[in-house]
């Protein structure tokens, strides 16, 4: 009975470490696409844009 | 032998597994967020890219669901007394209310920094109201102290869409405010309709909720007085630049179907609801679930609408 419940504690813990483990793999998938995405866009690294396009047109 | 049994059990109660951890997210919460969320982008004016779209409702979802975590830290003690509430991973001694407070702290921060990053600002500020909304201002301040907590509470439920608009455009308009005050204005009767058939929960639990401090006739009387004001800001929403003829239609019928129930719920007295088990008011429950669900669905269908380019009013 003992091993039984030990077995059963090694199964929650091995699906724990798998939903981790592809928590983990999913966030790093998708700061990879936000990357992808914002580069071919052609936005600027930074998730607002501070500067109106008028005072874009300035500062070139 | 009693020793190793003593220490399994121990064990076992301790020992989490991904389903505990993700049931701290309180999902089928999560599933009205996600959804309310993703059309507050898709009715926005402008294009948003596809990818960025799923990113910021996944971690808009991902904050309700921290706050929720941050819920369940908190509350445990009141989890425990409420038959509906007691099998969550806290109270039922699956995951310790340490951990339910470092994930939701965690992911809380995690989430409005990503929305940040894959959308703007704007949205996170917005998220990270709703977080401290919802955990604050409901969970620790209200909840405990005021029968209208689940009126000023509602707030949390109802930021979504204005997050969502908020990540398609940056900022916040007529639209995305009558999207809050919809689900807003929206969460009383759904509550209450709940408590009158849950009340001996919140009796035990010592929540002062309105059917505990009022009892259920006032409850009833302002089930109606709420569906009496948010009909005219549904119905309004149609009026609007993301409205239409497709959703007039659709809101004029669920908000006189949503009053006439309402007055049908206030005409009951006690002892005929209580003889058939609150039927009435089980009925218009599950009715409060397909009233926001179908107005947020044909808010979409005038988008599809729109997109297709055929345009309404």
């Amino acid at each position: 009975m003992g091993i039984a419940q030990e077995h059963e504690i090694h199964k929650r813990r091995l699906g724990r470490n798998l939903g981790v483990g592809l928590a983990l793999g999913s966030f790093v998938a998708i700061v990879f696409g936000m990357t992808v995405v914002k580069v071919k866009r052609g936005d600027e690294m930074r998730s607002y844009e501070h500067v109106r396009p008028a005072e874009q047109e300035l500062s070139k | 032998m009693s020793d190793t049994t003593g220490i399994s059990f121990g064990a076992q109660e301790g020992e989490a597994g991904f389903g505990d951890y993700f049931a701290l997210l309180k999902p089928r919460v999560m599933s009205l967020v996600v959804f309310t969320a993703l059309v507050g982008v898709l009715v926005a004016p402008g294009p948003v890219h596809p990818f960025i779209v799923f990113v910021s409702v996944l971690f808009i979802a991902i904050g309700g669901g921290a706050s929720g975590a941050l819920n369940m830290w908190y509350d445990s003690d009141i989890d425990a007394k409420m038959k509906r509430t007691r099998a969550r991973p806290v109270p039922a001694g699956r995951v310790a209310r340490e951990e339910a407070f470092a994930i939701g702290i965690a992911l809380s921060g995690m989430a409005v920094v990503m929305l940040g990053l894959a959308a703007n600002f704007t949205a996170a500020a917005l998220l990270a109201f709703t977080i401290f909304f919802y955990v604050v201002i409901y969970t620790m301040w209200l909840k405990r102290r005021t029968p209208q907590n689940i009126v000023i509470g509602g707030a949390a439920g109802a930021f979504p869409p204005m997050i969502g608009w908020a990540v398609a455009t940056g900022s916040i308009s007529l639209e995305s405010v009558l999207m809050f005050l919809l689900i807003f204005l929206w969460t009383p009767p759904h509550f209450w309709a709940l408590c009158l058939f849950m009340n001996g929960d919140y009796s035990r639990a010592g929540v002062p909720m309105l059917t505990v401090t009022h009892g259920r006739r006032a409850t009833r009387i302002h089930i109606l007085a709420y569906t009496l004001i948010l009909a005219p800001v549904a119905v309004g929403i149609g009026f609007t630049s993301i409205g239409g003829p497709l959703y007039l239609a659709a809101a004029v019928v669920l908000n006189a179907l949503f009053i006439l129930g309402a007055i049908r719920l206030m005409r009951r007295d006690e002892e005929a609801a209580a003889g058939d088990h609150y039927r009435a008011e089980k009925r218009f429950f599950r009715f409060s679930l397909i009233y926001l669900f179908a107005h947020f669905l044909a808010l979409l269908g005038e988008a599809a609408l729109h997109h297709a380019g055929i345009r309404g009013i």
